[in-house]
């Protein structure tokens, strides 16, 4: 007993000292859309109800386990259906129960979720086009005439382990995507080669880059900060290396930005016009 | 017509093993349904075995973040045999294997109704898994590209571009299409056919009304992908730009051929397990199937509805609302006879006479695992949601909780719970429950993880990691070396098994109902030259 009761403490410890680290994630990152919020509602409410289910016909299961033992000298009741009206009942009603929770609880918020979601084209104040390709993303907003490619910055003795990893492991780019803070910015996904995904898991947002086609998403961040995600969809060898970081400013800080970008394709016009 | 079917064939059992070539020609030629469902077992387990080595050295590189063991075009070979594997080299062959050795018990006929097609139909399998894996074998004795390493999903442009192990998979993929399609053919004329004088259908074993919805499935979407692989063989090496939009073609369109089979099969891979785990639960709580018409009801609504909610591994594709919304709305729809199958199988053991023997613990295991697997496919099934879980490792451990309690824990269940049929000798209790116990740590240590790290934002199919998923990833690697290790003690124990033991009774468990259990431990090589009647 007292074996069992160190063991139970030492767990706790194990995992008390895993909530002190910093970087120790196991759930949605901190939400900054609109659609991440609904996201993350869904899967909390989802949480809920799934994690009651499982545990509430576990526990009948359980129940029925230890009382209708052979060894306890349990005798086997012969009933193969429901035999009267209130047995009817009693057998129909979780499955109206589950048309509720389907069509109901999350059918109805899912919907309006869905239209949120393609609601691309309503209010948005820029444009911005994510090409991938193997394997890097390039940005561009066709408005401003701006357009460069980001691509992994990690070294490669950090990838084979020759030197130690840094913060931003695999997480880290040259060129990242800036964009104001609280501006709904319409994406426009293709891709040059194979499909590829671009997510940023803190936005909510996932929408395939598929070659010689357009795909649409939107995002209206509504706090300052740097976001990053991976490509998630498989698209040859380095699919694990192709991230996405997105810098987040305030409005005066990305016309700021925008214009050493617009210099810097007017100093390469410059270079390469005769 | 079955009745005098049984009257021709000859009745002395004693003289068939004479007139049978020895050695290895014996189970080339032969056309037992005994010797073929014990090769298609076998064969079966081997591809476990190969496709779990295979995704363990994935494991072994996701140990910690870096690149340790392999390179990433080794990595996603890896990853793509291990799916191709387990979906086409095990789990399916299993399923045929377990229909052809107890179908024809089950139902009191002699044997399977095409027996020359039944061996055809296994002797495709052992090519074929040659054709899928040697790619991968010259490419680490460093000839050729490897083998295919798009994902299992073969999604085009990928599989257009990928080296000439595609190739092999595609041609692969056609021979274990006629294989599945030669069984299914096979299961479906033996049960419409051969059973017994007196089994209708609506009094036939629910392990029957699995595998018939379940070849009836297979018949409709093998020559689907079959189709589906030939034009991405074309778009390949003769320019027919099927799935390159500069050609006029569309790569979203492959992903459509891929999941109206891919969804589908799915259910090809649970519902023969929905046919044998009644029969189990039903045996060991002393108490007859509960809702039997609900159950065959239950199959036939889930195998309709499964051809029509494809597109739901599709909603980050950039599909119309209407499209999202429909895909979104049937596929909630197959949570109802999913749960009138889940709600019969635990009314059956309720108030029965329970008793904990191997079969029983994984009969029971898999309902409570694939109940967790069901109930995260729900929230999957939110178009606006799943972005966020799509192709991230929650997606990972969603569908292993769907199909490793169905495929192995179901098929262990029903091997368990014939094997002293098969063998004629009762099972060692305390290595099963050795076995399963291992198996319910190591699975759960490996996938839990999983659903954590995927909501961290881990996406799938990567070689090396962000930092942040680093003790997710390592619990996870220790959970599936110690699932793999389980296999080890299965070994062990049906070796053990076929030895020696404890003789069984024709009868080999005490609740143990239905024609299989009438005829004697071990079954003679031919059974029911003469049909039962059924009452």
């Amino acid at each position: 007993m007292q074996g069992l009761k160190n063991l139970v403490l030492g767990v706790f410890a194990a995992l008390g000292a895993g909530a002190t680290w910093a970087e120790y994630s196991w759930s949605f990152p901190q939400p900054v859309t609109p659609i991440a919020h609904e996201t993350l509602h869904v899967h909390n409410l989802f949480m809920v109800i799934a994690l009651t289910l499982f545990f509430g016909v576990l526990a009948l299961m359980l129940y029925s386990f230890y009382a209708h033992r052979k060894s306890r000298g349990a005798t086997a009741a012969t009933f193969t259906g429901p035999r009267n009206r209130k047995q009817w009942l009693w057998v129909l009603s979780p499955f109206a129960f589950l048309l509720i929770l389907d069509y109901g609880v999350f059918g109805i918020p899912a919907y309006h979720a869905v239209k949120m979601y393609e609601d691309t084209k309503n209010d948005a104040e820029l444009v911005v086009k994510v090409t991938g390709s193997q394997w890097l993303w390039q940005y561009e907003f066709p408005s401003e005439g701006v357009r460069f490619t980001s691509r992994l910055t990690t070294p490669r003795e950090q990838i084979e382990n020759l030197a130690p990893k840094g913060e931003h492991y695999l997480l880290e780019v040259d060129n990242p995507l800036v964009l104001p803070v609280g501006k709904k910015i319409r994406f426009i996904t293709t891709s040059n080669d194979v499909i590829h995904s671009w997510w940023v898991p803190a936005f909510g947002v996932k929408r395939d880059a598929v070659p010689g086609f357009l795909r649409e998403f939107w995002a209206k961040v509504d706090t300052v900060g740097t976001y990053r995600g991976q490509c998630s969809e498989l698209c040859g060898k380095e699919h694990g290396f192709m991230p996405v970081v997105v810098n987040v400013v305030s409005e005066a800080e990305f016309k700021t930005w925008l214009d050493s970008k617009k210099a810097g394709v007017v100093a390469v016009a410059a270079k390469t016009t005769p | 017509m079955a009745h005098d079917l049984a009257h021709d064939l000859p009745h002395d059992a004693a003289h068939d093993a004479h007139h049978q070539p020895g050695g290895l020609m014996r189970w080339i030629q032969t056309t037992n349904h005994k010797d073929i469902g014990l090769m298609y077992l076998i064969f079966a387990f081997v591809m476990l075995l190969t496709g779990g080595a295979m995704i363990l050295g994935v494991r072994a590189e996701l140990f910690k973040p870096g690149l340790q063991l392999m390179q990433p075009e080794f990595f996603n070979q890896l990853i793509t045999l291990h799916g191709l594997i387990m979906v086409f080299g095990f789990a399916m062959p299993a399923a045929t294997g377990l229909a052809n050795y107890m179908l024809p018990l089950i139902l009191g006929a002699p044997d399977m109704a095409l027996p020359r097609l039944n061996n055809w139909g296994f002797w495709i399998l052992p090519p074929a898994a040659i054709m899928l894996t040697l790619p991968f074998f010259l490419g680490v004795f460093g000839v050729g590209p490897g083998a295919v390493d798009t994902g299992w999903t073969m999604y085009a442009p990928l599989s257009v571009q990928s080296g000439w192990g595609m190739d092999f998979a595609i041609f692969a993929v056609h021979m274990l299409g006629v294989s599945s399609i030669l069984g299914s053919i096979n299961v479906i004329v033996t049960i419409l056919n051969m059973r017994a004088p007196g089994m209708t259908l609506f009094k036939m074993p629910l392990f029957a009304h699995g595998f018939l919805v379940t070849a009836i499935l297979l018949i409709t979407i093998m020559p689907v992908l079959a189709g589906g692989v030939t034009m991405v063989l074309m778009d390949r090496h003769f320019d027919t730009h099927f799935f390159t939009a500069a050609g006029g073609g569309d790569p979203v369109l492959w992903q459509h051929i891929f999941w109206f089979m891919g969804h589908p099969e799915v259910y090809v891979l649970l519902l023969p397990i929905c046919g044998v785990v009644p029969h189990v639960l039903s045996a060991f709580a002393r108490k007859p199937v509960y809702g039997y018409k609900a159950q065959v009801y239950g199959m036939w609504g889930i195998g309709a509805l499964s051809v029509v909610v494809w597109a739901h591994h599709m909603f980050t594709s950039g599909m119309s609302v209407g499209g999202q919304l429909y895909f979104m709305y049937s596929t909630m729809l197959i949570s109802l006879p999913l749960a009138v199958l889940f709600f019969c199988w635990i009314a059956t053991i309720w108030r029965g006479s329970l008793s904990f023997e191997t079969p029983m613990l994984f009969a029971v295991g898999f309902v409570i695992l694939f109940g967790w697997g069901g109930l995260t496919g729900l929230v999957l099934a939110d178009a606006a949601a799943d972005p966020q879980y799509h192709n991230a490792y929650f997606l990972v451990a969603h569908f292993h909780y769907a199909l490793y309690p169905t495929t192995v824990m179901g098929a262990m269940a029903g091997v368990y719970y014939w094997l002293p049929k098969w063998t004629g000798h009762m099972l060692d209790e305390r290595l099963g429950r050795l076995h399963f116990w291992v198996v319910m740590i190591g699975f759960n240590l490996t996938f839990i993880p999983q659903f954590l790290v995927g909501l961290a934002g881990m996406p799938r199919r990567i070689p090396d990691y962000p930092v942040m998923f680093s003790e997710w990833n390592l619990l996870s690697t220790v959970g599936a070396f110690i699932l793999g290790a389980s296999h080890l003690i299965f070994i062990y124990n049906v070796v053990k098994n076929v030895r020696g033991g404890v003789k069984s009774e024709a009868k080999s468990w005490e609740g143990a109902e239905g024609l299989e259990w009438t005829v004697p431990s071990p079954a003679p090589h031919h059974t029911f030259d003469v049909q039962p009647i059924v009452k």
